[in-house]
């Protein structure tokens, strides 16, 4: 006779799942869906070893099981966490949670550079939701921040350090999927960072997966660059027959009109990609005869891309001075330093009516 | 003379070469261990002897001993934990300088006791002549028969390899240390599961400390039972520490838990006193991490009794009045240090040794350690001490080792207890910059709280 | 690169670990790779290495530039290593550091123009009770005074030639 499987019993705020054995508290809070699940930077489910490394995914255990009902006496990462039956868990209910999450992003954009208006990723960016969430207002950080220059690792990928979260994913991808790792991990504490040592370009068949599963526009697709923002293109689910063993054929194209102007994988709910691609689909194929359209591809995922602009934000009425508490504004950054589009030499007062296009192309 | 287990042949001229050691009973544990007893019976000694681990968090040795896995087939292995770089710490280094044998013969008693067949010491790469000294005890104990195979005719084969770090406090922690024997980058790893469990090369594996391992050396000679009559209560036995700061004899001391914090520091057995007649102002008692205690509040409890050299008394009080006995780095300061300077160089310490996995503490260590430069250079802000307090506390308990949380108590602590010193710091930025705060009231006696009424 | 001697510890070294485990070998390998090549690890070192343990060159990167002893750049013959934590504070390191300092015309970090001397600071070696104090090579220089490391100059001076 088989065994009947015993599924745990859990608790998340309140709300009951029953989960198979080895689920971790996330995947549960997954089961159950919307706003009791914790948001996770680094974890991804399809990365081996993933997790535990950034701490936004940060719940408290107030009751280990039905056989031990002690509270862990921590706050525990929920996606390396795995349930217990009868446990009990405590998300956003728990002020305790919040605080600490609300630290966690504060660390995370502590050397970020906030450079969102010339980042390729704003719109698609998990930290962008994260901080729009779960952050503070205003940075209380008065120091210099840490900086990289950004550099190519081939002619299809760019790392932009400086952006970087050390998630550690890119490291597990090109692990898990590509036969000889090229980038990893360098230096130490706040000195980490993602690079090859030698300047070198990655090449492998299926190293561009680095760019969907970055969280950050750290890593982004050359071939789409400054081309266009997301929430001006339309996403549609496309495939084609693909030589590639391991290469699904499945993806998203972001088009405008009849023009490809990115591929990517198919990304689910919670940003992670559905089935890898190869290089030659991400890079290659730009042109709409290259693949069978199947039709707009939904968003689910609450994001700005997922309506075509910015959700939620109410315009404030006040002058600025007066939303930041009589502070003056600080110049965060200087958009020349970073932006190729906005050229320095241009002024913008010197042009006579809205600036157009035409006048960065002289 | 309080009792000495460990040092009590330390003084012997050659002590630390085979022949005197042997001559002078050494290996004579090993051998009633591994020629009479079982190995259950030895972790009945090494459990009843009450033995914490000396490495800092002082969890029972014989419960961790009896947690390791025992799947068939799958060897186990005995990782002896030397990479000591906690501030303040340096008890370990002498064990091995100086007492190279009595080491290698508490890790036969606690490999046998284990079943483990290889023993790996992990010790810091800045120790770099030590090597030398422990590789030649091991060649000289396996010359007479306690190392290889078939250890005095018993069939229990043991290796022991000496592993150098290369610079990185993080490779004290258990799981590190294990990263970087399996020649990774020293990132700890995410628990559960245990090393006990999947530990080294993802077998069973016990990771202990230097003097630990030791110990049991004294435990089977002289029983478990006698062993747990040294000391006070659940802290048995007797403690390395290593005292350091301005007192007039630094050095490693051997003492029986049983004796006061001020009979350590004025005793002439022990640090013999502030050294050039200043007054006590500050102390850390068990390395760089555990909170710092003004005078008042380290030489009595905040109930008014002495403060004793115990686990359980340097802890009364919790955070808010105790601290902790940690590793056994004793920091002692004196009148005219800065605590804004030393709580600084321990953050810059901390901030250079973070691993740089977990958010928290790759961000905020550096966070603090620029604050408090700013303290220290006069360009503090009243509202940068509550932004430490608040730095510290996000750190706390939020990171994925410990690490995190031994860099957020000194900051901690320094503030609970000195922040007066702190504003002076920020109001007179000038002057701070020229002289120190001083004593002030540290070293005034405590008001007692009277009992509470029943 | 390695001498036949240095081959030979290199696997009696990989003979520690089990069958396959040889990766562990690689910090004490880029110890022995730094002493022969003038204290410091080039990349070509560093892929010398990974072909020696037949591990891939970022798996070196990665460990080198995460452990503070393994110098990524060329240093000077002679390099002192300063313990400035608390400990050595209290007793004074930094006017040790000063003293270096100005004797030597450098700052920290940076090497002599003879490129005898490098100085550097570095955290907490284990020698608190015996401060102030540095590191010189293999060997810890334990209650330091100007004195003292005026004699430790001359002595390396003197050696050198
Ligand atoms: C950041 C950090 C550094 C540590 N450094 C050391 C160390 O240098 N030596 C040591 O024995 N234990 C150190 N520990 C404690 C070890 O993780 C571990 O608990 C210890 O080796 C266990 O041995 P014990 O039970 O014999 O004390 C450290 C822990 C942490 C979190
Ligand atoms: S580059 Fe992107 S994926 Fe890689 S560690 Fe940084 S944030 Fe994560
Ligand atoms: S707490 Fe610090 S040292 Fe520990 S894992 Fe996190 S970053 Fe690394
Ligand atoms: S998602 Fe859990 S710690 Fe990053
Ligand atoms: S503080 Fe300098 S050796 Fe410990």
């Amino acid at each position: 006779m088989a065994e009947e499987k015993k599924l745990f019993k859990v608790k998340i705020d309140n709300i009951s799942v029953e989960v198979e054995p080895g689920t971790t508290i996330l995947n549960a809070a997954r089961q159950i869906g919307g706003d009791i699940v914790p948001p996770a930077m680094c974890y991804y489910s399809k990365l081996k070893g993933s997790g535990g490394k950034c701490r936004t995914c940060l719940v408290k255990v107030s009751k280990g099981s039905d056989a031990d009902p002690r509270p862990m006496p921590k706050l525990v990462a929920s996606c390396r966490t795995t349930v217990m039956d009868g446990m009990e868990v405590a998300n956003i209910t728990s002020p305790e949670v919040l605080e600490a999450r609300k630290g966690v992003v504060e660390f995370l954009l502590l050397n970020h550079p906030l450079d969102c208006p010339v980042c390729d990723q704003a719109g698609e960016c998990h930290l962008q939701d994260l901080s729009y969430e779960h952050g503070a207002d205003s940075t209380r950080y008065e120091f210099k921040r840490r900086t990289f220059d950004k550099v190519d690792i081939g002619d299809k990928i760019q790392l932009h350090m400086t952006r970087c979260i050390l998630c550690y994913r890119c490291v597990f991808t090109a692990d898990q999927l590509t036969e000889k790792r090229e980038h990893g991990v360098l230096g130490r504490g706040e000195a980490a960072e993602i690079g090859t040592y030698i300047q070198q370009s990655l090449d492998n068949n299926f190293i561009g997966n680095v760019i969907d599963v970055c969280p950050v526009g750290a890593l982004t697709d050359k071939t789409f660059r400054f081309k266009n923002r997301v929430w001006f293109l339309k996403p549609v689910d496309a495939h084609r027959e693909c030589n590639d063993p391991k290469c699904c054929g499945k993806v998203a194209l972001w088009m405008r009109g009849d023009e490809v102007f990115r591929v990517t994988a198919r990304k689910d709910k919670y940003g992670e990609v559905e089935e890898w691609i190869c290089d030659t689909c991400r890079f290659d194929k730009k042109e709409v005869k290259d693949w069978v359209i199947e039709g707009p591809r939904k968003i689910e995922r609450q994001s700005v891309i997922s309506q075509g602009h910015y959700v939620g934000v109410n315009k404030p009425k006040e002058t600025l001075v007066e939303v930041l508490d009589g502070r003056q504004p600080k110049l965060l950054l200087d958009i020349h330093n970073i932006s190729e589009v906005n050229k320095p030499n241009i002024d913008l007062s010197q042009i006579n009516g809205p600036a157009h296009s035409d006048d960065f192309n002289k | 003379m309080g009792r000495k287990l460990l040092f009590d042949k330390a003084h012997i001229e050659g002590i630390r070469y085979y022949d005197v050691y042997r001559a002078n009973g050494g290996y004579g544990s090993a051998e009633k261990a591994l020629k009479s007893m079982s190995p259950d019976q030895v972790l009945d000694e090494v459990k009843k002897s009450g033995l914490r681990g000396r490495g800092g968090a002082g969890f029972p040795t014989g419960m961790k001993w009896s947690f390791i896995a025992k799947p068939e087939g799958v060897p186990r292995y005995l990782v002896c934990n030397a990479d000591e770089s906690e501030p303040g710490t340096f008890k370990d280094r002498y064990l091995m300088e100086f007492l190279p044998h009595l080491l290698i013969e508490g890790l036969l008693i606690s490999s046998y006791t284990l079943g483990c067949n290889s023993c790996y010491i992990y010790i810091r790469g800045e120790y770099a002549w030590i090597p030398d000294i422990l590789e030649e005890a091991i060649a000289d104990a396996k010359k007479n028969g306690w190392l290889g195979k078939n250890i005095q005719g018993t069939g229990f084969d043991l290796e022991i390899y000496v592993q150098r770090g290369a610079g990185a406090y993080i490779c004290g922690e258990e799981t590190a240390l294990i990263e970087s024997l399996e020649g990774k980058r020293g990132n700890p790893r995410i628990k559960p599961p245990f090393p006990a469990v999947k530990g080294l090369w993802d077998c069973p594996t016990v990771v202990n400390n230097v003097e630990t391992l030791a110990t049991v050396v004294p435990i089977l000679r002289i029983g478990g039972e006698e062993y747990a009559k040294y000391g006070t209560g659940k802290s048995t036995g007797t403690k390395l520490i290593s005292a350091c700061g301005n007192i007039n004899k630094p050095g490693v001391y051997e003492i029986e838990m049983n004796i006061s914090v001020e009979e350590f520091i004025y005793s002439d057995e022990y640090c013999g006193g502030i050294a050039n007649g200043k007054r006590l102002k500050a102390c850390i008692p068990g390395g760089s991490s555990v909170p710092i205690l003004p005078a008042n509040l380290l030489l009595k409890t905040a109930k008014g009794e002495p403060r004793m050299m115990t686990y359980e008394s340097l802890a009364d009080g919790g955070f808010a009045t105790g601290t902790m006995l940690g590793s056994g780095g004793f920091i002692v300061l004196d009148e005219d240090q800065c605590i804004v300077k030393n709580t600084l160089t321990f953050a810059r310490f901390y901030h250079h040794e973070s691993c740089g996995q977990c958010s928290p503490c790759r961000e905020g260590t550096g966070w603090m350690k620029r604050v408090l430069l700013n303290i220290e250079n006069g360009k503090g802000k009243m509202s940068d001490i509550d932004l430490l307090w608040d730095i510290q506390r996000k750190i706390e308990g939020n990171t994925i080792c410990p690490l995190g949380d031994a860099a957020a108590w000194p900051v901690a602590a320094a503030i609970r207890h000195f922040r007066d010193e702190f504003e002076w710091h920020v109001l007179h930025p000038e002057e701070a910059t020229k002289r120190n705060y001083g004593l002030a009231h540290y070293a005034d006696p405590l008001e007692i709280a009277a009992p509470a009424a029943v | 690169m390695f001498s036949e001697e240095k081959l030979n510890k290199v696997k009696e070294i990989i003979a520690r670990y089990p069958a396959g485990k040889q990766k562990s070998a690689l910090i004490p390998v880029l110890h022995l790779a730094q002493e022969v090549s003038g204290g410091w690890l080039s990349s070509e070192t560093m892929d010398y290495v990974a072909s020696l343990l037949q591990i891939t060159p970022i798996e070196v990167y990665e460990v080198a530039t995460f452990y503070s002893m393994f110098n990524l750049q060329p240093v000077g013959q002679y390099v002192f290593e300063v313990c400035q934590t608390g400990p050595c504070m209290l007793r004074g390191s930094d006017n040790i550091i000063d003293y270096i300092k100005k004797k030597l015309d450098i700052g920290v970090g940076q090497t002599t123009k003879d490129g005898l001397f490098t100085l550097k600071t570095v955290e907490c070696l284990g020698a608190c009770g015996y401060a102030p104090m540095m590191q010189l090579g293999k060997h810890y220089r334990e209650h330091l005074t100007p004195e003292k490391v005026d004699a430790i100059i001359e002595e390396c001076r003197s050696k050198a030639n």
